[in-house]
């Protein structure tokens, strides 16, 4: 289960919908072990490609080093597709970086975004519920 | 002269579990081969069999990519820390 404040999913989703025609994609800061998320971090997509993204390595030691310094991890990454599911493709499977990071998906194809979560392990592929919070 | 090494979440298993450890060198190549003298656990996934660098791993000599300086002969200064972070893409790919 993946646990994302309100505020994380807007902003998510708006740096998604602000990335296109290109895929967009950003870190997301929390606690690993409850799959709580509480922080969004943005980051440039320096494949700057509709089809294939890559998370900016400076923006991902800032975003790591932040984390730390709140107590928290990097515990997942997401990414829109543009004009396909939000279903990891071939390309997400095989450079899924930890088993234990939640690998958010955010399809941009329909008039709604619609974002889904996913553990990876290995080629396994498991779906996970997202629950989203309302601010305090 | 021992230098910090932080670990991504995905090394730390075959680190008992720490988010930082020591390593020894002046390069990051001595550093990276230190610590997989160390923590046989993380070989092949720091370092290729050929030695160089895995493609799936980015680190960093305080805020700097190796990458852009003289990989594995990047110099280490004493009281640097050096990062290691796994390199993040994908892609729908069509």
């Amino acid at each position: 289960m993946l646990r994302l404040p309100a505020q994380v999913y807007t902003q998510m989703v708006a740096h998604c919908l602000s990335g296109l025609p290109d895929e967009a994609c950003g870190l997301l800061g929390g606690d690993l072990a409850a799959g709580a998320v509480a922080t969004c971090y943005p980051t440039r997509n320096l494949a700057a490609s509709a089809k294939l993204y890559t998370v900016d390595p400076k923006q991902h030691l800032q975003a790591d080093r932040d984390a730390e310094a709140k107590g928290m991890a990097i515990i997942g990454v997401f990414h829109s597709h543009t004009h396909t599911d939000a279903y990891p493709s071939a390309t997400d499977v095989a450079q899924a970086p930890d088993p234990d990071w939640h690998y958010v998906l955010v399809s941009l194809r329909d008039t709604h975004p619609m974002v889904r979560s996913y553990r990876i392990m290995g080629e396994r592929i498991d779906e996970e519920p997202v629950i989203v919070e309302p601010a305090p | 002269m021992p230098v910090e090494v932080r670990l991504p979440t995905v090394l730390r298993p075959h680190a008992g579990g720490q988010s930082t450890v020591s390593a020894n060198g002046a390069t990051i190549g001595e550093v990276l081969n230190d610590l997989v003298t160390n923590y046989p656990g993380m070989a092949g996934q720091v370092l290729t069999e050929d030695g160089t660098l895995h493609r799936f791993v980015n680190v960093y000599v305080d805020d700097d990519d190796v990458r852009y300086l003289e990989q594995l002969d990047t110099k280490v200064p004493d009281g640097a820390t050096v990062s290691i972070l796994p390199a993040v893409a994908g892609g729908c790919g069509r």
